[in-house]
């Protein structure tokens, strides 16, 4: 039995580097890896504020560890500050049972109360507790071989329990409801869940710091979020970020004199988050941008279509050019807008313009998105007068709307529904698109 | 040391300083139970916390700029960070589907980090403004700071200032203490009377952003939010009548800070802290004997109807 721990002793000697800037890399990285990995479940589970409450709540731990280990033993401290942080999610959850109060309410009080405790006991102990201010603002360069090797520890147990518990943990943090039904033994489990998060805050201690420890449990954790919609792909990526904030953090605090680790790492992450926020693929905000003005373009592109479908529609189809001017006239908008729209067409090729440049008629790709387009407006009106009861003249403003994202799955269900209608309920035909070969060998 | 020798050792130490103390920490109290009970109230007790960790950098700034911590462009650059940091929450959980409480975590961490990274970079070793002061507060050193004649007597200048701080306040309460409740119970109803709901909103952002400026000086950043939330919790647990309850808040504010100085002498620990420590005390009691919510009685009801209904048992078999 002791062998086997000694020998375990050396393996983790062995990883532990010797120079000071390879233990700073190391201190980020199992720092990366425990915030990292409990902060995705701290985000879907949307107890952000709790990491934080906890994070406040491990100080008079802290200072505990400090007053009672002589020679500053980061076990002594890691061990005080846990009891410390799980006392504080214990008290939390308490308040929130026993009382009217609510959980931001539960959360503040706990926070401030034992931050407050913390700094009252430090401050009539201040020869014990000189490295105080390494665990209040992080300082990576304070981590030392024996820190080292107790966050090694740390982060094992938490990431062998992540490991383990990761399906039960991840439906516990979508419906509490559910996972009981299926007979997890949810309380246990929640029991589990506040234990691994006062973990990974002790972890993080010396490194971020307490003030700011919550900054790592949870903007990593948020950008990860936005760019995957995989669990496992969320808990590497905000492992990854974890682990480049603390790495940026420590180099940068370590390059300018007295500028505590915790703020920079936090700011790291906080500019790694807005990184992702404005750029990432599918929930960054750019991308959301753009996909709202295609869609608006779009939007206006079918209309133009329809305005044209409807011009010759109105002259019973018997020209087969539109003017600019009367498409103008028709949507109701200078001739300048209508022209712009025209090109757009033009160059999708819905539309083929005449040399004069002023008419234009449509090509058979734009008359049969055109027959769509009414086609689905008028099918939906039907529906919407026949099947929901809607009057007949409120149901414009719907289809509107509705004849630009109907699917053709769809058109053929309410085809069927509505067995096959030729009208409208203004009377008016609905196009058939699928008749459209027949048609054009008319029309050319 | 007997009872009585605790009693009085505050004032044997400290003198008329032990006076000043005393009202300093309730100058600095009253206004944040206040406003703070309607935070309570509207469940934004976390939005106080926010506020008082984001204004940082702009206090920051204004003070590299002024050189004054007691310039009134401290208030004007705190307003605009708490500001801020309420466009970034807004930013983050409007656009993205990352939720509301993670986007405040990201947006007070950032601001509070940027905040004391501008404060090592900007005023280096500056004796005023410091880590330090950010974590304990200046109330201690009170009794160092300048003072000024009054009615006879010499007054610390800080102590003037928050009495202002608390009048202006306090005063504000009185006028709009009905709207206030009207907008944090029935915020439709307030509405439907011309009130208009995001324009109480920031208003109250507002005074809470003031409020945490004037009391950051003297408890930190970190301690105010404890001001803010304990008085008005720990009268939520007594009453279900508003007015009670900020009466009740206004006593926790005095009470702590009376407490406060003791624990301060007796224990030789930071003043700030202590105040703290000690409204988290009454907080405790107000929680085990509140009148309304107070655990000890909800518990020997329980215990009671639970005799009775055996008792019940054993009658009927």
């Amino acid at each position: 039995m002791f062998g086997e721990m000694s020998v375990l002793a050396s393996v983790m000697d062995i990883l532990i580097p010797g120079s000071g800037s390879g233990k700073a890399i190391m201190a980020a990285v199992l720092l990366g890896a425990g915030c990292g990995l409990l902060g995705c479940f701290v985000v879907l589970r949307r107890v952000a504020l709790m990491g934080d409450a906890v994070s406040h709540a491990v100080l008079p731990g802290v200072v505990a560890g400090l007053i009672y280990s002589s020679e500053r033993s980061p076990g002594i401290i890691f061990l005080f500050a846990a009891v410390a942080g799980l006392l504080g999610a214990g008290l939390v959850r308490l308040m929130m049972m026993s009382t009217r109060l609510k959980s931001d309410a539960a959360l503040g009080i706990v926070l401030a109360t034992f931050f407050a405790f913390g700094i009252m006991w430090q401050s009539r102990n201040q020869q014990d507790t000189v490295g105080v201010m390494n665990f209040l603002f992080g300082n990576i360069g304070s981590i030392d071989a024996s820190d080292l090797r107790m966050m090694l520890v740390t982060t094992s147990i938490l990431v062998v329990t992540m490991f383990f518990l990761r399906r039960p943990l991840l439906l516990l943090s979508f419906d509490e409801g559910f996972s009981r039904g299926l007979g997890y033994p949810v309380k246990i489990l929640n029991g589990v869940f506040y234990f691994l998060l006062t973990f990974s805050v002790v972890v993080a201690l010396q490194a971020v710091g307490v003030v700011l420890v919550s900054a790592m449990l949870i903007t990593p954790a948020a950008a990860a979020y936005l760019l995957t919609d995989r669990f496992e792909r969320m808990m590497i990526l905000s492992v990854v970020f974890g682990v480049v904030s603390g790495i940026t953090g420590g180099l940068v605090s370590a390059e300018v004199n007295g500028l505590p680790t915790g703020p920079v790492i936090a700011i790291s992450a906080t500019v790694l988050f807005g990184v992702i926020y404005l750029f990432a693929p599918r929930h960054g905000v750019l991308s959301k941008v753009m996909r709202t003005l295609r869609r608006r373009m779009r939007v206006r592109r079918e209309n133009t279509l329809k305005a044209i479908y409807q011009i010759h529609e109105g002259e019973g189809f018997a020209h087969e050019e539109v003017s600019v001017l009367m498409l103008a006239r028709k949507r109701g908008q200078t001739e300048e807008n209508v022209s712009k729209d025209c090109k757009a067409l033009l160059s999708r090729g819905f539309i083929e313009m005449a040399e004069d440049g002023v008419s234009l008629h449509l090509s058979r790709l734009g008359w049969k998105r055109a027959m769509e387009i009414v086609r689905n407006h008028r099918l939906w009106e039907l529906y919407l007068t026949n099947e929901a009861d809607y009057a007949e003249d409120h149901v414009h403003e719907d289809a509107e709307k509705i004849e630009h994202i109907l699917e053709p799955g769809i058109v053929r269900q309410l085809e069927q529904h509505l067995d096959f209608p030729e009208l409208d309920p203004h009377g008016k035909p609905i196009p058939q698109p699928a008749h459209l070969v027949a048609q054009s060998t008319v029309t050319i | 040391m007997s009872t009585l020798e605790y009693i009085t050792l505050p004032w044997e130490v400290l003198g008329v300083g032990a006076l000043w103390l005393i009202l300093m920490a309730f100058f600095v109290a009253l206004p944040c139970s206040q406003m703070g009970s309607f935070l309570i109230l509207r469940r934004m007790a976390l939005t106080g916390d926010a506020i008082s960790h984001s204004v940082f950098p702009g206090v920051v700034i204004a003070f590299f700029i002024t050189g004054d911590l007691a310039s009134p462009w401290l208030i004007v650059g705190a307003g605009l960070a708490g500001l801020a940091s309420t466009v970034i929450i807004e930013l983050i959980h409007k656009w993205t589907r990352v939720k509301q409480d993670a986007a405040t975590g990201i947006s007070f961490t950032a601001l509070f980090a940027l905040g004391v990274v501008l404060m090592e970079v900007l005023l280096g070793k500056n004796v005023d403004l410091d880590l330090e002061c950010v974590l304990h507060g200046r109330l201690g050193l009170l009794l160092e700071e300048d003072q000024v004649a009054l009615f006879g007597m010499l007054v610390p200048v800080p102590v003037l200032v928050m009495a202002g701080v608390s009048a202006f306040t306090m005063l504000l309460m009185g006028l709009f203490c009905r709207v206030m409740m009207l907008s944090s119970f029935d915020a439709d109803l307030a509405a439907s009377y011309g009130y208009r709901p995001a324009v109480i909103h920031y208003s109250m952002m507002f005074v809470v952003s003031f409020i945490v400026v004037a009391a950051f000086q003297a408890v930190g950043a970190i301690l105010v939010i404890a001001l803010l939330i304990l008085p008005g919790a720990a009268a939520y647990l007594c009453t279900y009548r508003l007015k009670v309850m900020l009466m009740i808040a206004a006593l926790h504010a005095l009470l702590s800070a009376v407490g406060g100085l003791y624990l301060h002498v007796w224990f030789n620990s930071n003043m700030a802290a202590s105040v703290v420590v000690s409204g988290g005390v009454l907080f405790l009691l107000a929680w085990l004997l509140g009148p309304v919510d107070g655990v000890v009685w909800k518990w020997l009801k329980a215990e009671h109807s639970a005799l009775e209904e055996s008792s019940d048992e054993d009658g009927n078999s």
